[in-house]
């Protein structure tokens, strides 16, 4: 079984966190009757996990370089509010409510926002030298503090109608045609990928997996996207819903009408796209070869001339930014922003990309298992939710959990460590 | 002088050079040089000076007074980037590698090859790390495994590489053998000879006389700060060597080559 993983150059510890995840769903759907696995559970999975999801990805930079950040929850709050505020009050004075303009020019500043705070912190932390807990430390109750200061604790809603679609509500996804478009292009990219690293690999003469192997990766992949959406596409929008988006079309209204999908939800789009994006900073640009380098020895990536200072506030900006898009998913999501928003999410994350296999020691990580972690640790909460577990109960089995993943990866990453795996 | 580097020029000399630290004079009017496909070892105890003289030719300490020369052109090395521009590259006895990256990704830190769209070239890279690795080391194979499940020899091998691919002329390389066991040191004694035979000067800082003495071809020893005297090591044999460590004696039959640092001089009126 092993040596099957090392010929398809699986990741061994992907396969670990994939069966954990089928584990905790199967196990679900057993205990709950039936109702974990179901297209309407799946899909609200993945609109919960989505704002975790992307911060986790930047968490998974600001780990690997030996650093950690406990302020997402908070800047989090502070982005959203500040967005909040411009959409819902500024922009309306000159553009008047849900101008076509208004979420993007709220999302830019939010952007803008998120990197700003976000570099102070990595200002304070590379060239003041102060360590990364403590500065981030201060930065929770600093930003959460600042959340409550720009309205005075006041929730700000309604939210502009566009920027809403960000949250995935009913209107928030793309329906089955589009989600079909989509699983079209990332099959293509699959396969387009496979054989593009191949035939580098090969005009150098280097040794490529079996051509079996390959195809094995590249119809597990296929298949895993086609299941996704197809499982998202069978999730049928409630049919007085459906009325409403017919009657809007001018479609007559029949049964067969009625049936349309939810499909692809934004969030869960916009999760894609940076775990994409980021994942080709990590492993394909510069930047990302610096973040492991500092990781795996500051010293040595100092030596090579890397300015560690410099990227020490480029990926806290980083951070800053995907909080920014965090506090947009979740403020859409329930349609308001308050000041409480992404409370203990900092925790949440933290735990996402630790079970996601990164090393808190740094130069270790990927962008995939943090993800896979997001999911893993959203899939408990709402596990036991759908079972009705108390939400104290909640807290101590997804503490443990996290402890117990720590654990066990150390543990059989030192039984198991095979160098060349 | 009827040494085998007569009618050469040295890659590279430091004349009188001077460091102090706070009183200290860690460095004290020391002149070294090194010739081409030499390899010459610099001993001494602790704190004898020669980690600061190899430091300043490094750039990491600039001297108080004193030359290098580099070719034949007096050079001005100020920080490890100058001591890099004049092909003069060291290697750390800490070995700086960064353990989580494979050989390609560290020797090419800093200077990867990008494609035209400008995202890494791995694969370029690979090849290349292999061209090169290949002839330094024909049994390196762990390609694709981050550097820290290589041995010590091989992630010597990765950490000598990494000069050769910034055409280094001068190779500086700090207790090379220290934690490598004796296949190990062999096998970093082949490099060594390999790098010579490619025309490389290769200055081997070590306090311990066993490391060095059958790679090296000439000897600097220092004591405080000061340059016992240089010996050919076909002249000299163990005991006088450690007679210059510990007790800054050079040996009766080459009391012409003692430096300054020698106490068996008499000292001048």
């Amino acid at each position: 079984m092993t040596q099957l993983f090392a010929k398809m150059e699986i990741d061994r510890r992907l396969v670990g966190l994939a069966a954990v995840l089928l584990i905790i769903w199967i196990g679900f759907d057993i205990a709950s009757g039936g109702r974990f696995i179901t297209p309407r559970n799946i899909f609200n999975l993945s609109v919960q996990t989505a704002s975790v999801a992307v911060m986790a990805c930047g968490m998974v930079l600001i780990i690997v370089t030996r650093h950690i950040d406990l302020s997402v929850g908070s800047i989090l709050g502070v982005l959203a509010m500040i967005m909040g505020v411009i959409q819902a009050d500024i922009l309306p004075q000159f553009l008047g409510y849900n101008h076509p303009m208004t979420w993007i020019i709220t999302l830019m500043a939010g952007l803008a926002i998120g990197a700003l705070i976000g570099g102070i912190q990595g200002v304070a932390v590379g060239y003041l030298g102060v360590p990364a807990f403590i500065v981030t430390l201060g930065g929770l109750l600093v930003w959460r503090g600042a959340a409550w200061w720009v309205t005075q604790g006041r929730t700000v809603a309604p939210l502009d109608a566009n920027f809403m679609l960000m949250g995935g509500g009913i209107h928030g996804t793309i329906g089955a045609t589009w989600s079909w478009i989509v699983a079209a292009i990332a099959i293509c990219a699959i396969i387009y990928n496979a054989l593009i690293s191949r035939r580098r690999r090969l005009a150098f003469e280097f040794p490529v997996k079996p051509v079996w192997a390959e195809w094995t990766n590249v119809c597990l992949m296929a298949g895993l996207v086609l299941a996704g959406i197809g499982t998202l596409n069978a999730y049928m929008l409630p049919s007085r819903a459906a009325e409403k988006i017919l009657e809007n079309r001018g479609i007559p209204v029949t049964p067969e009408n009625l049936e349309i999908s939810h499909g692809i939800a934004i969030p869960l789009l916009i999760v894609a796209l940076v775990a994409i994006v980021l994942t080709i900073v990590a492993k394909r640009t510069r930047f990302g070869r610096y973040v492991f380098a500092i990781g795996g020895n500051p010293q040595a990536a100092e030596l090579a001339g890397i300015n560690v200072k410099r990227m020490t506030v480029a990926v806290f900006a980083l951070m800053g930014v995907l909080c920014a898009i965090s506090a947009a998913i979740s403020s859409a999501r329930l349609q308001s922003a308050g000041n409480d928003l992404g409370t203990l999410d900092e925790l949440r994350v933290i735990a996402a990309v630790v079970i996601g296999g990164t090393s808190l020691a740094g130069g270790l990580g990927t962008i995939y298992g943090a993800l896979i972690g997001a999911l893993v640790m959203q899939s408990l909460q709402s596990g036991m939710a759908l079972l009705g577990v108390d939400t104290s109960l909640q807290s101590i089995v997804i503490g443990l959990v996290l402890v117990l993943a720590v654990f066990s990866d150390k543990y059989f990453h030192r039984r198991y460590s095979d160098p060349s795996a | 002088m009827s040494n085998s580097n007569a009618g050469k020029n040295p890659l590279v000399e430091m004349r009188d050079i001077h460091l102090s630290f706070g009183g200290i004079k860690a460095v004290d009017g020391v002149s070294i040089d090194l010739y081409p496909g030499e390899v010459v070892g610099v001993l001494g105890h602790n704190g004898a000076g020669k980690s600061t003289l190899i430091k300043i030719l490094a750039g990491a300490y600039t001297p108080d007074s004193g030359e290098i020369i580099v070719d034949g052109r007096a050079a001005k090395i100020e920080n490890a980037r100058d001591a890099r521009d004049n092909k003069i590259e060291t290697i750390y006895q800490n070995l700086a590698l960064a353990d989580n990256l494979d050989a390609a990704q560290n020797l090419f830190l800093g200077r990867e090859i990008v494609s035209k769209t400008g995202f890494l070239d791995d694969v370029a890279m690979e090849h290349k790390a292999r061209e090169v690795l290949h002839r330094l080391n024909p049994n390196f194979k762990k390609f694709n495994a981050p550097v820290a499940a290589l041995s010590g020899g091989q992630r010597q091998s990765v950490a000598i590489a990494r000069a050769l691919l910034f055409e280094a002329r001068i190779l500086i390389m700090d207790e090379p053998c220290a934690a490598l066991g004796v296949q190990e040191t062999r096998m970093v004694g082949e490099l060594i000879d390999q790098l010579k035979k490619d025309g490389l000067g290769i200055l081997l800082i070590s306090h311990d006389l066993h490391d060095v003495f059958d790679l090296s071809d000439r000897l600097h020893v220092m004591k405080n700060g000061q340059l016992v005297g240089t010996v050919r090591t076909e002249d000299v044999n163990h005991d006088d060597v450690l007679g210059m460590i510990i007790l800054g004696k050079m040996p009766d039959h080459l009391i012409h080559l003692a430096g300054p640092g020698a106490t068996n001089v008499p000292a001048p009126a």
